[in-house]
Formats: structure tokens, C-alpha cells, sequence
């Protein structure tokens, strides 16, 4: 796809989607969209670090709790428009992405991801402790009834959540194709050459951590306004890791589309089996699928369609 | 100041605790610090061997120590095919970074999920005579709950110090994390090794579980606090290392006691995070171990 045609698409897109907001007027629709939009963000935003670089972030749940959650401070202390929550939130995630990777990106890829899975769970023992907003009780957020462009405030998040995932892909995909998307996949395939051919490899690591957090963080920042109620195991719901994990394993690692195939096939599936199965069978098919997947088709959707097309790309 | 005798108590209760975790600790030991296999899933497997100690103890009335060492037989099959399958997908087609670790990540939750479906999401717990009882030895207390899991893992810790430094098996264990290729030269799959090696890994976390609900009910997604606290101490051990690991298991223990004690319990699971992110990043080596 062409830079010009894509940029269109991702305008008509967003196009579209308003004026299929302005159609419909069942809620339902906006929180599901909602749902959908955002692991296309969370998917895309792991993408750019686990994806491009091949370091694995288990911690997803940790920078999307952490920009929900200063979101819920902020909006006790002044109670800010939601741009401002968002590019605090993302702030602040971006920042834990920056320490956690400068104390830990040096060594293997391994240690890195053992480092962010414990992450998750001492910011979730620090949020649990923090009375301000809620502590172990949760916290309540109020939720205007109508939005600042009309209509109602579920249907201004769910464009807030378009315009972020468009703009996430539209990143995703910029990044893919420059200089330091090549260092990226240059550190994946062969760190040590990397290095060795002068890649500036813990830079660009660290690059790329800084923004996946910060999307993840900015992801999590209108949280608080779409569920009302928010407390610390449903903030750090394990579900969150292992779907954005899953999404772009399924759709395809190393493309910009790959992680929007897999956030929509997966959300649809498990809207699917939440309605019809349970909700733990639910999470039982992301694991089966992420784990078919990575065994059966390690390069997703995207790979077994180029293989079909037998473009060897 | 805090009541010495409190604080002798906490001390001596995280030095049980942490031989308990050196328990959970000692099949990421071998998997992780031998092998390379990076086996997020350890931990789910020692939930899986709690439920199967549960299931012995509560059907049979059978002793839940003796119930974990039954179930290191199944465990030891479960482990072997579990590394065959990861070997065939990953190992051999050299994609086992990114891909293993998902995998393993993919497999701690397929098997909890598995748990919730089949056993419920409630908390269960086990029976035995030692449990609810204690023995007092001046001001200290030893629940005997504590004591028994703190004994058998150390006597596991033993048993397969002994194994690894006696057999050959056990030798062309140490051998494989060494060198692979010398120990091809040698006439010794190096496949066939770490399957056996994975196989005793997991092995260890039937014992491990039952220890695990002998100290406390479980339920399902338990085995998710462990994943910090038991890398922690392998990587904090010094990756190979056994004593290192229990060390570093030890120090855990009690600093999770004094601080659960004297402070707030909910920041216990934290703690192993708080020696892991310096270890690894001022003293990768671990404290008693080689540079990584």
C-alpha cells in the first residue's frame, strides 16, 4: 500500500466511523467499538517493541493500569479535559517504559521480559496501597452524561479511542519503514551483528520501549471514564497481557497490520464466546488460539496469506 | 522498637517460607538456569500438583507429602513431552526467544483457565495431623505446616544436589548447560538430556504444589505470585546455582515476613520485584553465580 493511500484510508476511516456514530443510536455499539479500538491500540503499541525488536512485554497490564490510574488522580485533583489525562497518562507510562528499559535492556531479551511480568505485579501492590485513588476499594469516576462535541460521553471515548488507534497504526507503520524500524528488525534477527555493523542497539531498544509505553499508557488513560468503577484486579486483569500478547502473535508479528487483524479476530471471538460459552471458556480460546498460532504459524494470519499468495517476501 | 521476640519469630518464619520457595524455585533452577528454557509456566504447574495433591488427599485420604511424590511420576512424563513439543516448535528452529516465551506464557494460562473449568475457582485445602499444630521452643513458634514443607524441600534440594553431582545422568545434566557440543562429542544426546532434565524440573513442582497447600488453600490463578518470587531467587541465586538459589530463597522469605509483620501484607508480592530489577541491573551475576 502506497504512503498516499494509506493516510486516506486512515482518514476515511475515522470519517466513517464518526458518521457511523452519528447513525447509530444504541450504546452498545460504542462500547463494543470501544473495546475493539483499544486492544487495536494496546496490540499495536506492544507490536513496536515485541514485534519490530523482538523483546516480549508482559507487563501491558502495568502502563495501561498506570495511565488509567493517573488519569483517576489527575481528574480527583483538577479534573482536566481527557487530552490532557491522555498525554499524562501516556507521560507517565512512557517514563516507567524508559527506567525499566535502561536498568534491564541491556541483557538478553529474557531477562527483560521477566523483569516487566514483575512489574505488573509490584505497580499493582503499589496502586492497591495507594488510598488516593481508591486503594484496594476501587474508585469511582463519575462520567459526564453528555460529551463536548454532543452526543453522549461514551460516544466522544469511543472517537477519542479511533482517532488514537488510527494514529497508533499510522506510527506503527511510519516506524516500520524507517531507519529505526531496519535497527529494530536488525536487533530481532541477530542482536550481536546488530551491534557489530554499528546499529545503535540499546538506543533504539529504548526508543521503542519509550513509545510502546506511552501508547499503552495513553490507551489507558480514558479507562476510568468508560467503566466508572475502577479497582485494582480488574485495572491489572492478567486477560489484558495475554490479549495483547495473543493479537499481534495471531495477526502477524513485524507488520502494522498484523496486530489489527488479531485485536479484531480476537475481540469478535471472544464477544462470540462471552455470549454464547462463558466467560472463562472465553479466555480459554485467546490462549488455545496464541498458542495454536505460535506452534502451527509462527508468522499469523499475515504469514500463512503471503504463503497462499507465494510471495516470499 | 519493635518486641524482639516479634521479630525473631517473623525472622524464623521467612527463613520456612523461604525454603518453601526455594522449593517452587528449584525446578526454574534447572529449567532456566541449566537448560535455557525460560518456563514462565513453572509456577502454574505447581498450582496443577497442589490441585492433584487435593484431589489424593481429599478422595483417598492420602498424605499430602506423599501424594506430591506420587504425582512426580505423571509430572516427570508431562514435563518430558511438554519439552519435546517446545524443542520441535522452537529450540530446533532456532526461534526461541520470542516465540518460547509466549508459548510458556501461553501454556501458565491455558492451565489455569483448565483449573477454574475443572476444579472451580474456589479455594481448597488439604488434610494432615501436622497441620494446625505447633511447636513452641522458648519465645519461637514453629507452626508445623511451616516446618514439613520447609524440611521436604530442603531434603529435595539434597536429593537432586546428590543426583546432579553423582550420576552420570546428573552429570550430563551440569554438562549440557556447560557445553552442548562436548557433550555430543561424548557420545550424549544433548536432546535427550535436557528432555530428562525439563522432566525433573517439572517433577519437582508436583512436591512443590502439595508443599504449597499445606501452607495455604489454593486456587487457581495463585501461581501467578510466584512467577516474580521464584525468578527472582534463580536470578538472584546466580541462574545454576542450588545454594545460591536457596539463599537468595531465604532472604526472600524474610524479608516477605518482617515486612508482611511489621508493615502491610499486601506489599509482600513486591518484594521479589525490589531484588530483582537492582540484581539485574548492577549484579547480573547473581550472588553466587556466573556473569549472564
Amino acid at each position: 500500500m502506497s504512503n498516499l493511500r494509506f493516510w486516506a484510508c486512515g482518514l476515511l476511516l475515522v470519517l466513517v466511523g464518526w458518521l457511523l456514530g452519528r447513525l447509530v443510536s444504541n450504546e452498545y455499539a460504542f462500547f463494543a467499538g470501544y473495546s475493539v479500538l483499544q486492544y487495536i491500540l494496546l496490540a499495536t503499541a506492544w507490536n513496536i517493541l515485541g514485534g519490530y525488536a523482538g523483546y516480549v512485554n508482559f507487563g501491558t497490564a502495568a502502563f495501561f493500569a498506570l495511565g488509567a490510574y493517573v488519569s483517576v488522580a489527575l481528574n480527583k485533583l483538577y479534573a482536566p479535559p481527557l487530552p490532557v489525562l491522555i498525554v499524562a497518562g501516556g507521560v507517565a507510562s512512557g517514563l516507567i517504559g524508559l527506567l525499566m528499559g535502561s536498568l534491564t535492556l541491556k541483557l538478553r531479551g529474557v531477562f527483560f521480559s521477566i523483569a516487566t511480568l514483575a512489574l505488573a505485579i509490584v505497580s499493582q501492590a503499589v496502586i492497591t496501597n495507594w488510598e488516593f485513588v481508591g486503594g484496594s476499594s476501587g474508585a469511582y469516576v463519575l462520567r459526564p452524561r453528555v460529551g463536548p462535541l454532543g452526543g453522549s460521553y461514551i460516544e466522544y471515548l469511543f472517537y477519542t479511542m479511533l482517532v488514537m488507534a488510527v494514529a497508533a497504526v499510522a506510527l506503527a507503520r511510519t516506524v516500520e519503514r524507517s531507519k529505526l524500524g531496519f535497527g529494530l528488525a536488525a536487533i530481532r534477527d541477530d542482536e550481536a551483528a546488530a551491534e557489530a555493523s554499528g546499529v545503535p542497539t540499546l538506543k533504539l531498544k529504548l526508543l521503542a520501549t519509550v513509545a510502546s509505553g506511552t501508547l499503552m499508557g495513553m490507551a489507558g488513560a480514558p479507562l476510568p471514564f468508560y467503566v466508572a468503577y475502577l479497582d485494582p484486579p480488574s485495572a491489572f486483569n492478567l486477560a489484558y497481557a495475554v490479549n495483547t500478547i495473543a493479537m499481534p502473535l495471531v495477526g502477524g508479528t513485524g507488520t502494522w497490520i498484523g496486530p489489527v487483524l488479531g485485536a479484531i479476530l480476537l475481540t469478535v471471538v471472544q464477544e462470540t464466546a462471552m455470549v454464547t460459552i462463558s466467560s472463562a471458556a472465553n479466555l480459554l480460546i485467546v490462549g488455545l488460539l496464541m498458542v495454536g498460532f505460535i506452534t502451527l504459524a509462527p508468522n499469523g494470519i499475515v504469514g500463512m496469506v503471503r504463503k497462499l499468495r507465494g510471495d516470499r517476501r | 522498637m519493635p518486641d524482639p521476640s516479634a521479630v525473631l519469630n517473623a525472622v524464623v518464619a521467612g527463613v520456612l517460607l523461604g525454603g518453601f520457595y526455594a522449593a517452587v524455585a528449584l525446578g526454574i533452577a534447572i529449567a532456566f538456569g541449566m537448560l535455557d528454557i525460560p518456563n514462565l509456566s513453572h509456577p502454574a504447574f505447581v498450582v496443577m500438583g497442589a490441585f492433584a495433591t487435593w484431589v489424593l488427599n481429599n478422595t483417598f485420604g492420602i498424605d499430602p507429602v506423599l501424594a506430591g511424590l506420587i504425582m512426580t511420576g505423571p509430572f516427570f512424563i508431562l514435563g518430558v513431552l511438554l519439552y519435546r513439543l517446545y524443542h520441535t516448535c522452537f529450540e530446533s528452529r532456532g526461534e526461541a526467544p520470542l516465540q518460547g516465551l509466549a508459548f510458556f506464557f501461553g501454556i501458565l494460562f491455558i492451565t489455569e483457565v483448565v483449573l477454574v473449568l475443572t476444579a472451580g475457582a474456589d479455594y481448597r485445602s488439604v488434610q494432615a495431623d501436622y497441620i494446625g499444630v505447633s511447636v513452641n521452643l522458648g519465645s519461637v513458634t514453629l507452626p508445623l505446616r511451616m516446618v514439613v514443607p520447609f524440611v521436604v524441600s530442603i531434603g529435595m534440594l539434597l536429593a537432586l544436589q546428590q543426583f546432579l553431582s553423582r550420576s552420570f545422568t546428573g552429570r550430563a545434566i551440569l554438562a549440557v548447560s556447560q557445553d552442548k557440543l562436548a557433550l555430543q562429542l561424548m557420545g550424549v544426546s544433548p536432546t535427550r538430556i535436557k528432555a530428562l532434565a525439563f522432566g525433573i524440573s517439572i517433577a519437582t513442582a508436583a512436591v512443590a504444589g502439595s508443599l504449597l497447600i499445606i501452607i495455604q488453600p489454593v486456587e487457581p490463578s495463585i501461581g501467578r505470585d510466584f512467577i516474580g518470587r521464584a525468578f527472582a531467587a534463580v536470578v538472584l541465586g546466580g541462574m545454576g546455582s542450588f545454594w545460591g538459589m536457596l539463599i537468595a530463597s531465604i532472604i526472600l522469605g524474610i524479608t516477605e515476613s518482617i515486612v508482611s509483620d511489621m508493615w502491610n501484607p499486601s506489599w509482600a508480592p513486591a518484594i521479589a520485584f525490589g531484588f530483582l530489577l537492582p540484581t539485574l541491573a548492577f549484579r547480573s551475576g547473581g550472588l553466587l553465580g556466573r556473569k549472564l
